[in-house]
């Protein structure tokens, strides 16, 4: 709860936080919030301006943009918080193996990482859905498959860190099991490093998801995606290009709300930082380093 | 130095083997079998059992599966990628001048943007907590969360419609350029300038800065110095930016119709066209690994402490 009252201090964290929430509450409520059917035709209302019964106006088929907006949030970022939900379990448990109990299981582990993090991101993504097919379900499956390392390597570093602490040699010695030791002990600690990370990668992966719906190849037609309706926004740019705006600033926002909160963590997290400025600068240095290096 | 480099190359072998190998059966998870793909991508009207047969056995898919890794491997180190499934052209003639666009554009943007980082970092750092500091980085903040096709989109619309200044796609002049390039240095110039800025600030609290002060030096002498010192981060990570740039314009080119990578790889993944897909993957895969590698070198080549690893 330390964590939560650190944030709470944080104004534009806080905030952040709250956008991130509402967002998914309204993705998930979708047919609540939603003041049309997303997927209804009325070609009557073709790129027809706001107006009170729609409140974004219509696009080229006369669908209520707003509706689509709305349930766009499903793959947009209830999607990408799943195939991050998997890409950060899968990561931490080969994280664990290799930072807790080295040895063999280690060298192959980080082996496999980095074979795995010698494919630039967006390439590996790209071959993926290339095999498989375009589809939402293929992108997650890509992301899943091309983010595990960087977790992995990323919670073994953390991992190794606290292994290596007095208490936990304390626990070992005492005989307490290495599932409880890391149950009780290395999770509670590293659980804010994972926080950091995952928040991060959070933002590229909204970004990476509606970039390759915006070039055809996530969902499908006639679901709604924001990138997708990006897409077929651009058909239309040179007479409508008010279209284009509502999904985009749903992106700017979504992702700026996720990058705050990245931040907000690693400091409420460690309010070290907040005091000590170098620290902050070296972290920044390596976190931004992450965000690259993740693709 | 030399037997570093030596080392370093002759670890990134292995890598590079290890590479090949995952491209190669990156074809084989594919749910359907490359022989039918072959026939539908050249709209053969009836695929029977027969037809089928027969194209496995030109394609030499019959061979036990190592004899096919060989095989491809060794036609790859020729620069022969086969053929392509839709066109039947061999895959180098469409990939190579692609991928020679591809790397105009990012040789480019990468030099736009160590250009740009460098500036806006190091005077962010010299004037740090001021307006101008905090206002830079919050710009680049929102700049990182623009989504590049919107910007890309958006940029297109004002300037190429609106006040019809520059070409809206294609790469036929030099005014090409500037709209790809502007928006692919954005978003980085917005991540790398921090790292710049960093490795500057903490620079400037080391010791030799505050002697270089009391001995009397002046400060655009010390400001040299420590720039010396904090370009070191810089370089490595704009080698390693460059494949990065090289394997993520696909969003870009598609948007601004460029004929490069990026394009080629959204068509063929379109049509399904695997020898073209797994040519870009094992092209893109290769430049990532030897730009590390090399980007390694250049490091440790500045820093002697690196050197000690070995």
């Amino acid at each position: 709860m330390r964590i939560v009252h650190n944030l709470s201090k944080d104004k534009l964290a806080s905030l952040s936080l709250i956008i991130a929430v509402a967002i998914i509450l309204v993705g998930i409520c979708a047919p609540v919030f939603a003041p049309h059917d997303p997927n209804e035709v009325n070609m009557k209302l073709r790129y027809a301006g706001p107006s009170w019964e729609y409140l974004l106006g219509n696009d080229h088929l006369g669908r209520s943009v707003l509706s689509r907006l709305i349930y766009g949030i499903r793959p947009s970022m209830l999607w990408v918080l799943v195939a991050l939900g998997i890409s950060v379990g899968i990561g931490s448990v080969a994280g664990f193996i290799a930072g807790y109990f080295k040895g063999k299981a280690d060298t192959v582990i980080m082996r496999l990482c980095d074979v795995m993090l010698s494919f630039p991101g967006y390439v590996m993504t790209l071959a993926v859905v290339g095999i498989l097919g375009a589809g939402l379900t293929n992108i997650m499956i890509a992301f899943v498959v091309m983010k595990w390392a960087w977790f992995a390597r990323v919670i073994r570093t953390s991992v190794m860190q606290y292994s290596e602490m007095d208490y936990v040699k304390f626990a070992q010695a005492c005989g307490i099991s290495h599932f409880k030791i890391i149950t009780k002990h290395i999770i509670p600690v590293t659980l804010s490093d994972i926080a950091v990370i995952a928040s991060g990668s959070m933002c590229s992966m909204i970004l990476q998801i509606s970039g390759l719906s915006f070039l055809g190849l996530g969902i499908q037609a006639p679901n709604a995606e924001w990138g997708m309706m990006l897409n077929e926004a651009r058909g239309v740019m040179f007479t409508r290009p008010e279209l284009m705006l509502a999904p985009g600033l749903a992106i700017v926002i979504v992702v700026s709300a996720f990058n705050f909160l990245a931040d907000g963590l690693q400091v409420a997290l460690d309010p070290q930082l907040r005091t000590s400025s170098k620290k902050l600068r070296t972290n920044e240095v390596e976190k931004s380093t992450y965000e690259y290096a993740g693709g | 130095m030399g037997l570093y480099m030596v080392k370093k190359l002759i670890l990134s072998i292995p890598l590079l083997f290890v590479i090949s190998f995952l491209t190669f059966i990156l074809i084989n998870l594919s749910p359907m079998d490359p022989a039918e793909v072959v026939l539908r991508a050249q709209e053969v009207p009836q695929i029977t059992e027969e037809l089928i047969a027969q194209t496995r056995e030109a394609l030499g898919l019959n061979k036990p599966f190592l004899n096919q890794y060989t095989d491809w491997l060794l036609a790859c180190l020729q620069l022969d990628f086969g053929d392509s499934y839709v066109t039947g052209e061999s895959v180098w003639s469409l990939i190579g001048p692609a991928f020679l666009n591809t790397l105009k554009l990012t040789l480019v943007s990468s030099a736009a943007i160590i250009v740009l980082s460098i500036v806006l970092g190091v005077n962010c750092a010299l004037r740090e907590g001021t307006l101008v500091d905090q206002s830079i980085r919050g710009m680049s903040f929102l700049l990182t969360a623009l989504p590049s096709y919107w910007l890309a989109s958006i940029m297109i619309w004002y300037f190429s419609v609106k006040l019809d200044l520059l070409p809206t796609s294609g790469m036929e002049s030099y005014a090409s350029y500037i709209l790809p390039v502007t928006v692919i240095s954005v978003g980085y110039i917005g991540i790398y300038f921090r790292n710049v800025r960093s490795s500057m600030l903490n620079q400037l609290n080391e010791d030799y800065v505050l002697y270089g002060r009391a001995s009397g030096l002046s400060e655009k002498k010390i400001t040299l110095h420590i720039l010396r010192n904090s370009l070191q981060v810089a370089v490595s990570i704009f080698c390693m930016s460059i494949p990065i740039i090289l394997g993520s314009t696909v969003v870009i080119e598609n948007v601004f119709a460029w004929p490069g990578l990026g394009r080629l790889s959204v068509k063929s993944i379109l049509s399904r066209d695997f020898p073209i897909i797994q040519a870009y993957v094992l092209i893109l895969a290769v430049a990532f690994v030897l730009f590390n590698t090399v980007s390694d070198i250049i490091n440790a080549a500045l820093n002697p402490k690196l050197r000690k690893e070995f």
